[in-house]
């Protein structure tokens, strides 16, 4: 079978029935991605495939062969740290830090799905994505801290989202 | 997890045709049935993968409604900006069910087939008839707190898990399968899941190998459209109660009124009693609360659940308040 993560190439022959974690973490050396429930309950496997936060833990990796994946380990490095990554030092947002990869890889498909004018359970009109923080919240609700830093979690989440906003508002300033 | 033979459908048609197998399973976002595979609770011997398969699409019909192609992920859907716009029932019961990973993920076919999440269901050492029929059904007489009140038999008081399925009840969806040989059918949502009975092993009217395509909604409804979910946590659980509503006022009286129930019964229920109660009367607590008597005249608790069926009266009188404000 053949796998694209991080943008690097992988040929491996796993047992039929590994999920796509297990493929990560035994197959092919990335255990950033971490397994905590298995079952899709507390989000510590999420990566994303073609852009798309999911549990790694409920799908084959069979399923996944002709897709781009990313893991924390495709999302920055020690000394070129992701947005969230950094956010997530300067805020404090983990203790033991073993949900922390799939807090960061859920908050990046999130982000985007909320830039992409996506409604969630607790907006007001279907039309508004603005993300407060009790949106935040919500849209993070797939993924637990068993340490409960979520305050510190929202913190980091809200400053890569005012930031990503700054960005994009003085990038329309700029063309206008 | 016990092992299985995988093949990748290239087609629909071929999917069919190799789908009718004993112990064949088509798989598509997989987050239930891979979930239950690790327990033992399905143990298929093939899977088909029809992950692939060009149904991800969402159309416009010649009626004026909408096709949502099978493999549109719940995620889209919830999105989709004629969703939004003219079902927006369907849009937040969506986006009140599962994760926003879980959404990404699961499929619209794969949301209306997903099964119970009853305690005993998944615990293999327990009795349940509807994962091994004819060993009876530990939940009755046993902790029973997300069970059904209506609807059930002495075999099974399992309810189906589904937001989606609750809003497209009320919206009347129809559900276009592909049978093995060739067919195309058409089934109401409201006759897709079957009541437990004395099989409760059998959810649905699905033949072996038949592949859900589509689900059809009808024109937009008139009228106001809301879901409400009532449910243990604020987020990422399942409904205790729950009602998918739709109704329109005219001149003051009820001119139209559609609702459908979630963790009440093994599908989403819909009763042409309640719906009856509320036409052509003036809204109001009077109209709502005959509507609430028609809806649990022969509910049924089994101890741990009996407050459902006063949490269901008062969840109904409210999104009723709410959609006639």
């Amino acid at each position: 079978m053949h796998f694209t993560i991080n943008g690097q190439s992988f040929d491996v022959e796993p047992d039929i029935r590994t999920s796509l974690l297990d493929l990560l973490r035994e197959h092919v050396g990335l255990t950033g991605t971490k397994k905590g429930c298995d079952h899709g309950q507390c989000g510590a496997c999420t990566v994303l495939v073609n852009g798309r936060r999911i549990n790694s833990c409920l799908t084959l990796a069979v399923m996944h062969q002709d897709d781009e994946v990313t893991t924390i380990e495709g999302l920055g490095t020690p000394d070129d740290l992701h947005p969230l990554q950094a956010a997530f030092v300067r805020h404090d947002g983990f203790q033991c830090g073993y949900c922390t990869p799939g807090q960061i890889c859920s908050a990046v498909g999130m982000l985007d799905e909320a830039a992409k004018g996506w409604p969630s359970h607790v907006s007001e009109s279907l039309d508004d994505g603005a993300l407060t923080d009790e949106e935040i919240r919500e849209r993070m609700s797939g993924n637990l801290c068993r340490c409960s830093a979520y305050p510190n979690i929202v913190d980091a989440i809200r400053e890569v989202a005012d930031g990503a906003r700054d960005e994009r508002r003085v990038g329309e300033e700029a063309a206008a | 997890m016990k092992s299985f033979d995988y093949a990748r459908a290239d087609s629909a048609e071929a999917a069919v045709a190799d789908g009718g197998s004993e112990g064949t399973k088509f798989i598509a976002g997989g987050t239930n049935l891979l979930d239950l595979m690790k327990l033992q609770v399905e143990t298929p011997a093939r899977l088909i993968d029809i992950s692939r398969l060009d149904l991800a699409s969402v159309e416009a019909t010649e009626a004026g409604g909408l096709s949502i192609g099978a493999l549109v992920p719940n995620a889209d859907l919830a999105a989709h900006e004629v969703v939004r716009r003219d079902y927006p029932v369907l849009s937040r019961a969506l986006l009140a069910g599962a994760s926003g990973q879980l959404r990404n993920k699961a499929s619209t076919g794969g949301n209306l087939l997903q099964r119970t999440r009853c305690y005993y269901f998944y615990d293999t050492t327990s009795a349940c008839n509807k994962r091994a029929p004819g060993s009876g059904c530990a939940a009755i007489g046993g902790f029973n707190r997300i069970m059904a009140v209506l609807g059930t038999s002495d075999q099974c008081i399992a309810t189906h898990p589904s937001d989606m399925a609750v809003a497209m009840a009320a919206l009347e969806a129809t559900v276009v399968t592909l049978k093995a040989d060739g067919d195309r059918r058409r089934i109401a949502l409201a006759d897709f899941h079957r009541l437990p009975g004395d099989t409760p092993h059998i959810e649905t009217v699905l033949e072996p190998g038949e592949l859900i395509t589509h689900v059809e909604l009808p024109p937009a409804p008139k009228g106001r459209q809301v879901y409400r979910k009532v449910r243990d946590r604020a987020s990422y659980a399942f409904a205790l109660v729950s009602i998918a509503g739709i109704v329109a006022v005219e001149d003051g009286r009820i001119a139209s009124a559609a609702l459908a129930f979630g963790g009440l019964a093994h599908k989403p229920w819909r009763d042409p009693a309640v719906e009856a109660a509320l036409v052509g009367h003036t809204p109001g607590d009077a109209a709502f609360a005959v509507a609430a008597d028609a809806l649990l005249a022969d509910a049924r608790g089994f101890g741990s659940n009996d407050f459902k069926i006063p949490l269901a009266r008062r969840t109904l009188i409210a999104t009723l308040r709410e959609l006639t404000a």
